[in-house]
């Protein structure tokens, strides 16, 4: 496949999606609990950016926003520009167009996202009729093309299978053709692999890393897996309640995080050079987004806070070009 | 949440070795479960799930066996024959050299006293109409101990567990976070003073920074109470963390088992290799090239005749398809184990070492 002459994976060839102040609350009962708290970002074609974060950091929130995908009751705030198009304010046909053609997605289960009663096939061709105006049986055949691209084994004969014929990393696959159908320019996946064994995760990991260089997209990933974000992405973002904590290039977080909450989630995960014996584990758990700590959200659990963590949030701070961190006692050793 | 269980008492535990020379707690062999399912194969005669296909191991008192293996391989099911949660169809189980089950075996209320079993959802597995201390005591007031003390052993086990029984006693499921659900849950366990924790995927639903706190209790209480554990996972990283042995299953076989450095380090069967080559790095420069194996696991409906693994292994042969290979010894270490044709001299296969030549001590340490 072309890659549309866009620019190639290590291009710099400008911003493709500019994210500035985002935000998102959800009213429920008379309460608000706001689970994304003011998030910038630019992205590259080309460039893989990882959301990582445990459950309830809101990197699945912050990336259903970019698309409008979240319930009546989310209240989006901020701006997302994408090609220099402001998403936020599209009504619900030009979303329509845009999902799909330009931003595309892929989720953590396929047979939920999957139709279950119409052949992958249908489901494929679907897409490419109702976005590009083109007849079915091209459809059918541009399916197959996508099959065939995601390397599904005897892809003639898949088109007519329904999704409950297929395996766990079959049916990832077939959703991996179905968003990249009509050749987004950026693909968000969110845990794409979480749910699958691990013979067959690093199969799906190495073909996203394939189809990303070859089609150029811009891609944003959310993981909660460390050793997942490490082998897919050149850029982290590190969530903790509903903020970016810290961000850089993935390598030089591993290597030298300097927000205590990167430092802990390291010491947390059981990794294949883990020694044995103990872990250090982070105390305690992450706050409740309904009844937020003052202050920094993870000063409750911090080995470094001091009486002044508790007075504001801290800002994210540059540390250097394109690394940073929301806390203020990064040179500060922990002890 | 208080992170370590430190000052309670540990709960009055007898010696739980009674032979006091690391004789097998447990021991299995040819446990088998086929799983009948409705409407058959599409063919003739009924179709069954392979579940378990006769699998025989022991469990050493105070060893950690770790059970490894993807989705599909039985190791679930294996946990729950070990509970006897469900019947077995073919086999037999002894604990501390007794017959479980039977006419004249050991009686499940006997069993479930001596073995316990923490699951992976912390939630799903607690009544959410009890409080933690009615949880924690239903099994001991099951047993006929007075209320009273049931409910002083509960505040006992929740205070061992880390959870300061004043503020947790009272509350219920609905009112913990999943880490102190799963704490509730191996308190429970803990209850009724059991010598063999099973561990099903007990730390697999939490958060990084929480799992890493439920294994050092995990590890904490084994180490006060002189437990045993058999933990399964499908983490590969978790599982050599914590485990002395371990078994690896495939399709409701065992396809290795050995001490932990051995399985990690020199790997004999194929499958127990790419398993272990698609753990990830957490190193961006030391990225996975190509996959280290292809495709998906079949279907446990109608496995792959002989070998399971042959359909997807790169060293298949015709042996591996009309012979079903047995667990043998293939390196320098004895109870490492491993089952493949191409480890075993003379199996017909066209990489097995030599007969006679190479000895099993020679080709286990260069294989890989």
């Amino acid at each position: 496949m072309s890659t549309d002459g866009l620019t190639p994976a290590d291009g710099r060839a400008g911003t493709f999606l500019s994210v500035r102040d985002l935000s998102v609350e959800f009213l429920s009962e008379g309460m608000t609990l706001r689970a994304i708290n003011g998030v910038d970002f630019d992205l590259h074609l080309g460039e893989t950016l990882c959301f990582l974060g445990e459950s309830g950091s809101g990197k699945t929130v912050t990336m259903r926003a970019l698309v409008q995908l979240l319930p009546p009751t989310a209240r989006i705030g901020g701006t997302v520009l994408l090609d220099g198009v402001d998403v936020l304010a599209l009504d619900a046909d030009r979303l329509r167009a845009i999902r799909g053609t330009q931003v595309s997605m892929i989720f953590q289960e396929p047979m939920t996202a999957l139709d279950p009663v119409f052949t992958v096939g249908h489901q494929i061709a679907e897409v490419v009729v109702w976005h590009e105006g083109i007849s079915w049986s091209t459809g059918r055949a541009r399916a197959l093309e996508m099959l065939e691209l995601v390397q599904v084994p005897s892809a003639r004969r898949r088109l007519d299978a329904y999704p409950h014929e297929l395996s766990g990393g079959l049916r990832q696959r077939v959703m991996i053709a179905l968003a990249l159908s009509c050749r987004p320019k950026l693909l968000l996946a969110d845990e794409p692999t979480t749910a699958l064994d691990a013979t067959v995760q690093i199969q799906i990991l190495l073909l996203l890393r394939e189809l990303q260089r070859e089609l150029g997209m811009a891609t944003i990933f959310v993981t909660h897996d460390l050793g997942v974000a490490c082998e897919i992405s050149d850029r982290v973002a590190v969530m903790y309640a509903g903020r970016f904590v810290e961000t850089g290039a993935m390598a030089e977080v591993i290597d030298a995080p300097r927000h205590p909450y990167t430092i802990g989630l390291l010491n947390s995960t059981v990794h294949a050079g883990s020694e044995r014996g103990k872990l250090a584990p982070i105390p305690g758990a992450p706050p409740d987004l309904l009844d937020m700590p003052p202050g920094c959200a993870f000063g409750p659990r911090c080995p470094r806070v001091v009486a002044a963590c508790r007075e504001r949030v801290p800002d994210l701070e540059e540390l250097a070009p394109g690394r940073s961190a929301r806390c203020p006692r990064t040179g500060i050793p922990d002890g | 949440m208080n992170a370590t269980p430190a000052t309670a008492d540990p709960p009055a535990r007898a010696a739980t070795d009674p032979h006091g020379d690391g004789r097998p707690i447990l021991s299995v062999s040819g446990l088998r479960k086929y799983f009948r399912l409705r409407g058959g194969s599409g063919g003739v005669g009924p179709a069954y799930v392979q579940a378990v296909d006769g699998i025989s191991f022991t469990v050493a008192t105070g060893e950690t066996l770790g059970v490894v293996g993807e989705s599909g391989c039985g190791k679930s099911t294996t946990a729950r024959l070990l509970m006897r949660l469900i019947e077995p169809d073919d086999g037999e189980m002894l604990l501390d050299g007794r017959d479980v089950g039977g006419r004249d075996g050991m009686s499940l209320r006997t069993l479930r006293r001596n073995v316990q079993m923490v699951f992976q959802d912390s939630y799903s597995s607690l009544n959410p109409r009890h409080t933690m201390a009615e949880e924690v005591s239903f099994g001991l007031a099951a047993r006929g101990v007075r209320r009273a003390e049931a409910r002083r052993r509960a505040a006992e086990v929740l205070e061992f567990v880390g959870l300061e029984p004043a503020i947790f006693a009272d509350r219920y499921p609905h009112e913990l976070s999943g880490g102190q659900r799963q704490r509730v849950n191996v308190a429970r366990a803990l209850a009724l003073n059991p010598r063999l924790l099973l561990l099903d995927e007990a730390v697999s639903s939490l958060d990084k920074s929480v799992e890493a706190q439920v294994l050092n209790l995990l590890i904490e209480i084994k180490e006060r109470l002189g437990l045993t554990y058999v933990f399964i996972s499908h983490d590969l990283n978790v599982v050599r963390f914590i485990s002395d042995r371990v078994l690896v299953m495939y399709l409701g076989k065992v396809v290795e088992i050995g001490p932990v450095d051995k399985v990690y380090g020199h790997p004999g069967h194929p499958y127990t290799r790419a398993l272990i080559a698609s753990r990830l790095s957490m190193d961006p420069r030391r990225r996975i090239d190509a996959p280290p194996v292809a495709g998906d696991l079949p279907s446990p409906i109608n496995p792959p005749s002989g070998c399971r693994f042959r359909t997807r292994c790169p060293l298949a042969e015709p042996v591996c398809a009309s012979v079903d290979p047995v667990l043998d010894r293939f390196g320098a270490e004895p109870a490492h184990l491993a089952a493949c044709h191409a480890l075993v001299p003379g199996s017909g296969h066209g990489q097995a070492p030599e007969r006679g030549a190479g000895t099993a001590l020679e080709t286990g340490g260069s294989r890989r």
